[in-house]
């Protein structure tokens, strides 16, 4: 009888109201960090004039999209169930890299990015090809590649910065397309098509699975093996995307770059929501985890507060809003 | 065309140590409910993994629809109408209704690959209809209760077009009403000519549903009888490869003093509960799933915090908030699920037992193991644990073997108190003898016996005294010479 009514009122909202329904259920799902966001802003809003103006703004934005570009690779991974450490020297060694052919070997732009981006999807697909046939923990693994891939890098560079003044290669983070930078315009599309595979897709439904329960999956006829190999994929290839992008908009490849990006990827991801059990996970939350994390860098740093400090600021508001998040699911009644 | 639907003719099965099916054998007609009955280790769980694809056999051949086939996958079990209902709960707990039916084989919509919810919620929603379950295909499945999960497995299996089904133990959780609407459901799927592989630990229901009865012993097959010539007592024979004496051993012991009171014990699961416990009672508690039993465990072994209400212990208050605690103060308990509370599943048969009492053998810089060893070996001969040696992995040995390793480990702690949940559940014949004259030599010593079942027969036949519960609430006790089970039922289900 329940359904029948759920039906009904579904088939008369129509598209329109579907989004709607749609849009309430996100922010009930993501009520305690949505007014965790709020408060904060709000606070920020209140002691510091410089926090709200369009320039400020933008600046966040921009720069939240590394560590959400990064964190939508960690969602992904820690739904089915594993971890990918890996992200931020995979994230330094295709930047230095990409800067490399530019600036050292005169390799076209195109050719020399594509270069950049299949060495760090190759890299995470190692990830995946080995977790899945070898079954070392994710944990193992990433970390392993973590060290393997930040050596490299260094390797590379012999230690040193490689500079890239190259205007059309620099544009691609630096540009604007209208008022909005280009790096926010990519992590926009890259959270749509993420989230649409995730919500509406067959391979969303076995990442899923695979988290929530893997024997479920397997005797369901779900290839756990390939549900891997394409989570870790991905992950490689939104790190090699960023580290890109990165050295595009600081002019310079670092083998440095990226040192504890993947901690931050985590902690927006658990902060939005997502389970370290596996199963849950929502793109959604985990965007506004990136932003909590953002904002509060962002704040800090408007405010003067040293950089020390902010660790401290951050390892907290991680600490309390998952503590928060913990009570509110033990709180949900069961159904009979 | 013969009436033959499914033919698995002389099926080996070797893993690492263990021989698992040795000419194992099973033919299968259209429309046929067909019982595969055997004691836990017998290969009955393998060789439906076999015909799951989940294992490929090391040797033997499978005719399916008179054609020799293998089956290399589950994809390929599937393709081919083979649904299995697997004994565990195998469902994404976070996923609704329909979305776990469809997983797999999700219903795509044609444009750029999205899923059509639409579609499957409302072919989910009528399966469910049919078989008069009231579920939502949009609930969560962790929304739902365990009886309720059980149903919607098997739910699942109905959706695809299956030839053959498997239901493995299907009514272990399921109450008497639901037991019914599931022998409606499997009189239809006969009808349409669907083989069925009916497994249960139920002897009774064998006779109630199946056509036929294949027993199986140790990986082997031993015979097949029809259902309308055979004996409970014939099958068991079979099954244990020897006679079975009383299966439930029950000498005559004295019962002494109270040794446990507990007075009006509340939290948010238990109201007002009271009772007494005496010196070298077997004390039965009775009540359906959730009615507080287990919960009633957990509060005096200081797992669950207890809100209001005095425990007396040989006369003596104690509060007890930990199972530290309630060690020290000679209570221990068997949990109900032995494998996620009872036992450290990776580690070794020794480990296992001597882990409460480890202190005992600590001799401040290292283990004392030959002292350990001693006690494990008494321990395994005297609960004749069947292991290999101290160091098998305890994950490998079979259920029953498994729930000896578990009352071995507070054995060995001497308790004065010995809560047993659900002592026998999921354990073969053969293993719940031994369990009940381990628990008959107990009392026998002593020791008095808290003992939580849900198997009316094991509560009747064992127990000195019985209290039933409902909702967190003792409705009942009924002494030795009144137990029957419409009056275990009656106050089970509230009283009216």
């Amino acid at each position: 009888m329940q359904m029948e009514a759920r039906a009904v009122i579904a088939k008369k909202q129509g598209i329109g109201g579907r989004i709607l329904n749609n849009f309430v259920k996100y922010l009930k799902d993501n009520m305690g960090i949505l007014i965790g966001f709020g408060v904060l802003c709000g606070g920020l809003a209140i002691m510091s004039d410089a926090f709200l103006t369009p320039s400020n703004i933008m600046n966040v934005l921009r720069q939240a999209t590394t560590n959400a570009n990064l964190a939508i690779g960690l969602t992904l991974a820690l739904i089915i169930n594993g971890i990918d450490l890996s992200v931020g020297p995979i994230l330094a060694l295709s930047g230095t890299v990409t800067a490399g052919l530019i600036a050292n070997n005169g390799v076209p732009i195109p050719v020399a990015i594509a270069i950049g981006l299949v060495l760090g999807t190759t890299l995470g697909f190692t990830n995946g090809k080995i977790i899945s046939k070898t079954g070392i923990p994710p944990f193992i693994v990433t970390l392993a590649m973590m060290q393997i891939a930040r050596g490299a890098a260094f390797v590379y560079t012999n230690g040193m910065p490689i500079r890239v003044m190259n205007d059309s290669y620099n544009f691609l983070g630096n540009g604007y397309l209208g008022p909005l930078p280009l790096p926010i315009i990519y992590t926009a599309v890259l959270i749509i098509v993420a989230s649409y595979i995730l919500n509406k897709t067959k391979l969303g439904r076995h990442i899923y699975a695979v988290g929530g329960n893997a024997d479920a999956a397997k005797y369901s006829g779900i290839s756990i093996a390939k549900v891997q190999l394409f989570v870790y994929t991905v992950s490689g290839f939104l790190a090699a995307f960023s580290g890109v992008i990165l050295c595009a908009r600081m002019y310079s490849g670092q083998p440095t770059v990226g040192t504890g990006y993947e901690l931050d990827a985590i902690a927006a991801s658990v902060l939005g929501g997502t389970s370290f059990t596996g199963g849950v996970g929502k793109i959604g939350g985990t965007l506004i985890g990136v932003l909590v994390i953002s904002v509060l860098n962002n704040g800090l740093n408007l405010m003067n507060v040293n950089s020390f400090w902010q660790l401290i600021a951050k390892g907290l508001v991680i600490l309390i809003a998952v503590y928060f998040d913990m009570m509110k699911k033990k709180a949900k009644p069961k159904k009979a | 065309m013969s009436r033959v639907i499914l033919k698995m003719n002389d099926i080996h099965k070797q893993f690492p140590g263990v021989y698992a099916l040795k000419n194992a054998q099973l033919e299968l007609e259209y429309g046929e409910v067909h019982a595969l009955l055997g004691e836990n280790g017998a290969g009955k769980s393998t060789l439906i993994k076999v015909l799951g694809g989940i294992y490929q056999p090391d040797q033997g051949e499978i005719f399916f629809k008179d054609e020799k086939i293998d089956i290399n996958s589950v994809h390929d079990a599937q393709a081919r109408g083979i649904s299995i209902i697997h004994q565990e709960i195998c469902l994404v707990p976070y996923m609704t209704v329909a979305e776990n039916f469809f997983l797999g084989r999700e219903i795509d919509r044609r444009v750029f690959g999205s899923v059509d919810d639409h579609t499957m919620n409302a072919e989910a929603q009528e399966i469910l209809d049919q078989l008069e379950l009231d579920i939502c295909a949009t609930d969560k499945v962790e929304s739902l209760s365990i009886a309720k999960q059980q149903m919607v497995e098997i739910a699942k299996a109905l959706l695809k077009e299956s030839s053959i089904i498997v239901m493995d133990e299907p009514t272990a959780s399921l109450s008497g009403k639901e037991v019914d609407k599931l022998f409606d459901t499997i009189k239809k799927l006969k009808k349409k000519g669907i083989g069925i592989i009916y497994i249960s630990h139920r002897m009774e229901e064998l006779f109630q549903i199946c056509d036929k009865v294949t027993v199986m012993r140790d990986g082997e097959y031993i015979g097949t009888r029809a259902t309308s010539d055979a004996t409970m007592d014939e099958l068991i024979m079979m099954m244990v490869g020897r006679e079975l004496k009383d299966l439930y051993v029950r000498g005559d012991h004295e019962i002494g003093e109270p040794i446990l009171e507990v007075h009006n014990l509340s939290n948010d699961k238990l109201n007002h509960v009271s009772f007494k416990l005496h010196k070298g009672e077997l004390l039965g508690i009775a009540g359906l799933v959730g009615a507080g039993r287990s919960e009633l465990a957990k509060a005096l072994f200081g797992i669950d915090e207890v809100a209001t209400g005095k425990i007396i212990l040989e006369g003596k208050e104690v509060a007890i908030k930990s199972p530290l605690e309630a060690m020290k103060n000679g209570i221990a308990l068997v949990p109900e699920n032995r494998k996620e509370e009872g036992l450290v599943l990776i580690q070794e048969v020794g480990f296992n037992i001597s882990l409460p009492v480890i202190d005992r053998f600590d001799k401040g810089y290292t283990l004392d193991k030959d002292h350990e060893n001693v006690l494990i070996n008494q321990y395994i001969k005297s609960l004749n644990i069947k292991t290999p040696s101290v160091k098998q992995i305890v994950g490998n040995l079979s259920g029953g073997n498994q729930q000896k390793i578990v009352i071995a480990k507070w054995l060995a702690a001497n308790p004065k108190v010995l809560i047993l949940d659900e002592p026998t559940r999921g354990v073969d014949v053969g293993a719940k003898g031994e369990i009940y004259s381990i628990m008959t030599d107990m009392v026998k010593e002593g020791v008095s016996i808290i003992m939580i079942s849900s198997e009316l027969p094991e509560v009747i036949n064992m127990s000195d005294r019985v209290l039933v519960m409902h909702n967190g609430e003792i409705t009942g006790e009924l002494q030795r010479d009144e137990l029957e089970q419409e009056k275990i039922m009656k106050l089970a289900t509230g009283g009216i």
